[in-house]
């Protein structure tokens, strides 16, 4: 495991409001070189507006965001990235029937040659796209196939190889494996760890499936209705814990005793737990 | 953690691969359809036309395609990059109607109408682009608006200022020679009368080729048609290509207009309607796909040159010239077709 050194990312207290909204309340994390975050919780739990802060997509509006022990206030994506935090989203923005390298360098394209005569510098480019992807573990036959012809466990690697070349040291994925059987999966978990492990990349993983999250994850924190209900070290947790809190937690107790239980007179039991 | 990422024991092969299966890659290209069709077209017409064989015929032939492989070219770039532009047809007219009146009844010179018309068609296709951007229409609507606007204004504005559906003649004036020396002339190489034009659309088509393929603004053009939010999301500037491509087509449209003006010395206000639809078919037997970001500037050429064929052929077969537009749409159709099969193939990495 890695030493503690200093964060790169560090959140204190962060909430988001949207007009009378509350969205996101207290939310403190810390992402570290080489350590993945993993970062659960239900659809409307907060996870999107969490890392659409970080990515520099929102502002938040309470608590302190600190990259390089800096207090932040991004006002684009663009800035974001300029400080090495990069977002690889679902749609992963790749071009299908773009060839591969040609993905990997879309927007910043290597050229040689001057003026009239700056022209692509494909043989770098292909060099260095197979040894990026080689050296994180996915051998493609043939880097002039069209993305489009890749499965999507190495389309995810492909954007997250690129990610990584560019110079991201924090990684923000959302929901890398949502979409993807359990091969494919797999395939994406190791590379995540990679990344982290090999790469010193500081990984911060969005992710409803508290297996997938377990199998790479140093650090855990669950999302519910814009609160953290959980933040635990790995050690400090068992998958089976992770899995409970996952799955809904207490409130999923208030409903199981609902079911099975006698009915509690008047208000439903699940509200009442929940809200505090 | 001690764990590594696992390798897969096997290396990239890389390059390698590329040389190794180098006829696999012809024909996984783009326009490997068209070239089959272009053999086929030629050797019907060479069996069946007696008078096709000759030297002077295949001139003829490559003259004929270069009108519609000048477009053709731009056009295709255009379809590449996830666009249609169905006012090129008349918006070749539009330029040389400008050129022509502009030089005659407003200043009186031919470089101040030729350049005139240069910088109007050039803001034609920057309108195109930017209605595009602005309404968030398909190009489809957006250019049927202007194609329909143009063919009327045309024909109004000629028929306004020069009382007739026609310009006047423009090949006593000034520096005609010259225009027509750089447009429109013909050279003799091999015994045989060459015009200047098959020149040009060779050209434009390899320096297209070289732009797709090998530079950035290519890599662009490529990812803007096939996935415009992918493109956006890592930085290329979607906007800029697009209107930058409609204002290729501009100029494509401009240098044809002055090779008819050229060629014709006076300008039909009414010609020009629905050349659009053959420069687009160029460009979808050449291996373009209707719907981007696939296709190729080669493929468009022998697009145009299939239809230069098939015109020629047609007439020297001594058919009725008619069957043409017929000719014209079964190829259409059979390249769609042909094309999709070869398209999928490369996408299975077959």
């Amino acid at each position: 495991m890695a030493e503690k050194s200093t964060p790169i990312i560090e959140m204190k207290g962060v909430g988001k409001n949207y007009g009378n909204i509350n969205a996101l309340r207290g939310v403190n994390l810390t992402v570290r070189r080489g350590e993945v975050t993993c970062i659960l919780g239900d659809n409307g739990a907060g996870k999107s507006t969490l890392i659409n802060i970080i990515a520099g997509l929102f502002q938040h509006s309470q608590g302190e965001y600190l990259v390089d022990g800096e207090a932040v206030q991004f006002s684009s994506p663009r800035e974001a990235l300029d400080r090495g935090i990069a977002t690889v989203y679902q749609t992963l923005a790749l071009v299908p029937l773009l060839p591969v390298w040609r993905n990997f360098f879309l927007g910043s394209e290597l050229t040689k040659g001057r003026g009239l005569f700056q022209r692509l510098d494909i043989a770098t480019m292909w060099e260095q796209t197979g040894d990026e992807l080689h050296r994180m573990g996915i051998a493609l036959e043939d880097l002039e196939q069209p993305v489009g012809t890749l499965s999507g466990g190495q389309r995810q690697v492909v954007a997250i190889a690129r990610a990584v070349h560019f110079g991201a040291r924090v990684l923000i994925l959302d929901e890398p494996t949502a979409a993807l059987g359990v091969a494919q999966s797999g395939l994406v978990l190791r590379y995540i760890s990679a990344a982290a492990r090999d790469h010193g990349v500081g990984v911060i993983f969005i992710t409803h499936n508290p297996h997938h999250a377990y199998m790479v994850g140093d650090h855990f924190m669950v999302l519910q209705r814009g609160e953290v209900d959980l933040d635990a070290a790995r050690s400090d947790l068992t998958l089976e814990n992770l899995m409970f809190h996952m799955a809904g937690g207490a409130g999923l107790s208030a409903l199981e005793h609902e079911l099975h239980g006698k009915h509690n007179e008047g208000q439903p039991t699940l509200e009442g737990t929940a809200s505090t | 953690m001690t764990t590594t990422a696992q390798q897969p024991g096997v290396g990239t092969p890389r390059r390698q691969v590329q040389s190794q299966a180098f006829w696999r890659r012809i024909l996984k290209r783009p326009e490997a359809g068209a070239l089959g069709g272009a053999v086929l077209v030629f050797l019907f017409f060479y069996i069946i036309a007696p008078p096709f064989r000759q030297v002077p015929a295949f001139t003829t032939v490559l003259y004929q395609a270069s009108t519609i492989g000048i477009p053709a070219v731009a056009v295709a770039m255009l379809m590449i990059g996830g666009e249609f532009d169905l006012s090129a047809g008349v918006a070749v007219t539009t330029s040389s109607l400008a050129a022509a009146i502009f030089a005659t009844k407003v200043v009186d010179s031919i470089w101040i109408g030729v350049a005139f018309a240069l910088v109007f068609s050039l803001a034609v296709g920057a309108l195109n682009g930017y209605l595009l951007i602005r309404t968030r229409l398909h190009s489809f609507l957006v250019t049927l608006g202007t194609f329909l606007m143009l063919q009327g204004l045309n024909i109004a504005i000629t028929k306004l200022i020069t009382g007739n559906v026609a310009t006047g003649d423009i090949s006593q004036m000034a520096g005609f020679s010259l225009g027509q020396a750089i447009f429109a002339s013909n050279f003799t190489f091999g015994g045989v009368q060459i015009s200047i034009a098959i020149v040009y659309w060779f050209l434009f088509a390899a320096l297209a080729t070289w732009v797709l393929l090998r530079t950035k603004v290519g890599n662009w053009i490529f990812a803007v048609g096939g996935q415009g939010d992918s493109a956006r999301a890592v930085g290329v500037p979607v906007r800029r290509v697009k209107i930058g491509l409609f204002m290729l087509v501009g100029f494509s449209c401009w240098f044809l207009a002055m090779h008819l003006l050229f060629a014709y010395d006076t300008v039909q206000s009414g010609a020009g309607i629905g050349n659009e639809l053959l420069y687009i078919a160029a460009a979808v037997v050449g291996g373009c796909l209707l719907t981007g970001g696939y296709g190729s500037a080669v493929g468009s050429a022998l697009g145009a040159f299939i239809f230069g064929m098939t015109t020629e052929g047609v007439i020297y077969a001594d058919w009725d010239p008619d069957w043409f537009q017929f000719f014209v749409g079964a190829m259409l159709l059979l390249a769609t077709v042909v094309n999709s099969w070869i398209r999928e193939r490369a996408m299975r990495g077959k």
